[in-house]
C-alpha cells in the first residue's frame, strides 16, 4: 500500500498540462463505477484486481480500475467527432503477489476517438507519448491485435470454430489448445468416442440422473449437436496451424517482423490487407518522427485477459527496472466501444502514462 | 514467554492432531471442563496449545499471535495471500486428505473437461444472459485455477455450507468444493469433471513468518522441530 506523492501529484499535474496543451479536453471520472459493466467487460477476473464495495441503493461498486471505460461511456452519452480528451487520477488495483508494488496510483491519459483516419491516430498517441517520455531510457514494444484477428477471421474452417478462438484470443493457452484441436493433433477427452458414436446412431445420450439445475436438457441437447458438428469439421491443416502458431511467435524490429509475417501470408494469404495497414502504420510513424527501423514488434504484445486492446498496442518499459510495472501502456480498443455504446461504435486509440513511475526513474542523466 | 501451537479445536482434525504429536513423543490434551477451550502440552518444555477453530488457524498464523499451526492447506491457501511469503509448511500430517474439485450435474452429459465447461458457459451466458454461476467458499483458488486455464463467461457466487445443494435450488449451475470420497456430491446428482483438481489438500503444520522469537522461544522451537524432523 501506498499513497501517491507529492512529487508524483506534480509530475501527474504536468503530463496533464502537456496533454491539455496538445488539444485534449479534460475529463473528470467517478472513483466508484458500477460492478456490473465492468464484470460484463472483463469477467470474474476482474474481481482479482479491482477493490469490490456496496452501495445501498446502487449495488455492487468498484472503484475505479482504469480511465477507460468511464471516459468511453462519457464520449458516447455527449461526444462531438473528432474528439481527443486527457484525465488524471488514482486509479486502484489489489496487487497479491508483488507486495512491493502499488495497489493505489495516479494514472494520467490521453484518448483520441476518430473514425476517418485511424492510422494517423495510432500514429499520432504513439508519437506524443515517446515525445513526452523521450529521455527516461525507456524501450518502447509494439503489436498489432488486429493482425491476430484477421488471421483467424481467414482460417478455412467453420464460423463455430473460428468464434471460439476469436473468444480466446486474450487467453493464449486455452487458445492454443483449441487450434491443437481444431487441427485433429489434440486427443479427445476420455469418453468423447463413444459419446459421438451414440450420438452416430440416433441414441439421445440421456443420463439416468435427474435433470437439476437451471441450465435445461435443451440446452445440453443443443450443446451435444454443435459436438457432433464439430466432429464432422474437418481438420484446419496442419501447415495453415503452424503458420498461426509462428505468427504469434515473431518478435523482431518492426521492418523485419513485416517480412517475417508476409512470408508467413504465404500459408495465410487472408491476412496480407492487415500486413498492408501495419506497414501503411510505419510509414505514418515514420512522418511523425518516430524510428521505426529500431522499434520493437511482438505479434503476441497485449494478450493478456485483462485488457481490451483490438489493433495497434504498444507499451514503454524501464530497461534497467525489471521490477517496475510498465511506465505507460496503450492501444487501440475499438470493439470495446461496440460493446458500451450498446450498438453505436466509433474506432478509439489512446494509452497511460505512471507518473510515479517517472518519479521513481528520476533523470538518467 | 512460550512458543505457541494452534490446534484444531474439535472433532477428528483434534484427535489425529493429537496423534501425530503423541506419535512424536509430544502430548497434547483437553483440559477443564468438556466445553473450556484450553490445553496442555507435556513431553516438551516451553510449549503451549491454543485451540482455535481451523479456519481461524491461517489468520491467526498471518497476524504472527501462534507461532505453529496445523491446519488444511486449502484454507491457507485460499486465505493468505501470497502465502508463502507468510508460513512456511513444516510437515504435511498424512490425514484430513480433500480434493477441491469443480462439479456439475451428473444429467450435463456433454460435459466431462473444463474445455467442456467453458464451451457451456459460453452459450449459457448467450442463453439466459447471465454467466455460468460456480458456487463455492474458495473463491481466490477457484479463480486463479479457471484463470491459469483460460476459462471465461462463468461468475463466482458465495456458499459457505451445503453448497452440493446450490445447483438443485437454482442458485448456482456448478460448484467447486471440498471432497473426500465424493459421496455427497453423487447423493446430490452430481460429477466431478475430468482434470486435475484446483488443490490436494491435507492437514499440515505451518510455522509463521510473522512473529519474532525470543531466546526461550527460539531454544523450545528448535527443539519441538528436532522432535519433528
Amino acid at each position: 500500500m501506498s499513497t501517491p506523492s507529492l512529487a508524483a501529484r506534480a509530475e501527474a499535474q504536468r503530463l496533464f498540462s502537456a496533454f491539455q496543451s496538445w488539444g485534449a479536453v479534460p475529463v473528470e471520472a467517478a472513483v466508484l463505477q458500477p460492478a456490473e459493466t465492468l464484470l460484463d467487460l472483463y469477467g470474474e477476473d476482474i474481481r482479482a484486481r479491482a477493490y469490490v464495495t456496496t452501495d445501498p441503493v446502487q449495488g455492487e461498486m468498484m472503484l475505479r480500475p482504469d480511465f477507460t471505460v468511464p471516459v468511453v461511456q462519457a464520449h458516447m452519452a455527449l461526444g462531438a467527432e473528432p474528439a481527443r480528451y486527457c484525465y488524471s487520477g488514482e486509479v486502484f488495483r489489489k496487487q497479491e503477489g508483488g507486495r512491493s508494488r502499488a495497489s493505489e496510483y495516479l494514472q494520467v491519459g490521453y484518448e483520441v476517438f476518430d473514425r476517418e483516419q485511424p492510422l494517423r491516430a495510432d500514429a499520432e498517441v504513439f508519437a506524443l507519448f515517446s515525445r513526452m517520455l523521450a529521455g527516461k531510457g525507456l524501450r518502447a514494444a509494439t503489436g498489432d491485435i488486429g493482425v491476430l484477428i484477421a488471421a483467424v477471421r481467414g482460417l478455412p474452417t467453420s464460423d463455430t470454430r473460428k468464434a471460439a478462438l476469436m473468444r480466446h484470443l486474450w487467453r493464449p493457452t486455452r487458445f492454443r489448445a483449441l487450434l491443437e484441436r481444431f487441427a485433429d493433433r489434440a486427443p479427445l477427452p476420455k469418453g468423447r468416442t463413444a459419446l459421438l458414436e451414440r450420438l452416430a446412431a440416433g441414441d439421445p445420450v440421456e443420463s439416468p440422473a435427474p435433470q437439476i439445475g437451471l441450465r435445461s436438457r435443451a440446452e445440453i441437447e443443443t450443446r451435444l449437436a454443435r459436438l457432433a458438428e464439430d466432429a464432422a469439421t474437418p481438420a484446419i491443416p496442419g501447415a495453415v496451424v503452424d503458420a498461426l502458431e509462428a505468427l504469434v511467435a515473431v518478435a523482431d524490429k518492426a521492418p523485419k517482423a513485416l517480412a517475417a509475417m508476409r512470408g508467413l501470408a504465404g500459408q495465410m494469404p487472408w491476412i496480407a490487407p492487415a500486413l498492408d495497414l501495419f506497414e501503411q502504420r510505419l510509414v505514418v510513424l515514420s512522418a511523425h518522427g518516430v524510428a521505426v527501423e529500431d522499434l520493437d514488434f511482438e505479434a503476441a504484445y497485449g494478450r493478456t485477459t485483462l485488457e481490451y486492446y483490438d489493433g495497434f498496442v504498444f507499451g514503454f518499459y524501464a530497461e534497467a527496472r525489471p521490477d517496475l510495472a510498465p511506465v505507460a501502456t496503450g492501444g487501440r480498443y475499438d470493439a470495446l466501444t461496440a460493446v458500451l455504446g450498446q450498438g453505436r461504435s466509433i474506432p478509439a486509440v489512446g494509452g497511460v502514462i505512471r507518473p510515479a513511475l517517472l518519479v521513481e526513474l528520476g533523470d538518467p542523466a | 514467554m512460550s512458543v505457541k501451537i494452534g490446534v484444531p479445536s474439535k472433532g477428528r482434525l483434534m484427535e489425529k492432531t493429537f496423534e501425530w504429536f503423541a506419535e512424536r513423543g509430544i502430548t497434547m490434551k483437553r483440559t477443564g471442563a468438556e466445553r473450556e477451550y484450553s490445553g496442555a502440552v507435556e513431553g516438551i518444555e516451553g510449549v503451549s496449545l491454543v485451540l482455535l477453530s481451523a479456519s481461524e488457524i491461517p489468520r491467526e498464523l498471518a497476524a504472527g499471535r501462534i507461532h505453529l499451526g496445523v491446519t488444511g492447506t486449502d484454507l491457507v491457501r485460499e486465505k493468505l495471500a501470497d502465502w508463502q511469503a507468510v508460513v512456511e509448511e513444516i510437515a504435511p500430517m498424512g490425514f484430513g486428505h480433500a480434493d477441491l474439485i469443480i462439479a456439475v450435474p451428473e444429467c450435463w452429459v456433454d460435459v466431462e473437461t473444463l474445455d467442456d465447461l467453458d464451451a457451456a458457459a459460453s452459450a449459457f451466458r448467450a442463453d439466459h444472459g447471465f454467466r455460468l454461476r460456480i458456487a463455492t467458499k474458495y473463491h481466490r483458488l477457484v479463480r486463479d485455477y479457471l484463470r491459469a486455464h483460460g476459462v471465461a463467461d462463468y461468475q463466482l457466487v458465495d456458499s459457505q455450507g451445503a453448497t452440493e445443494g446450490t445447483i438443485r435450488n437454482l442458485t448456482a449451475e456448478a460448484v467447486a468444493d471440498i471432497t473426500s470420497t465424493g459421496e455427497t456430491l453423487r447423493a446430490n446428482h452430481l460429477k466431478i469433471l475430468d482434470t486435475e483438481p484446483i488443490l490436494l489438500s491435507q492437514a499440515t503444520l505451518f510455522a509463521t513468518r510473522a512473529a519474532a522469537l525470543d531466546a526461550g522461544e527460539t531454544a523450545a522451537m528448535q527443539a519441538l522441530r528436532e522432535r519433528l524432523a
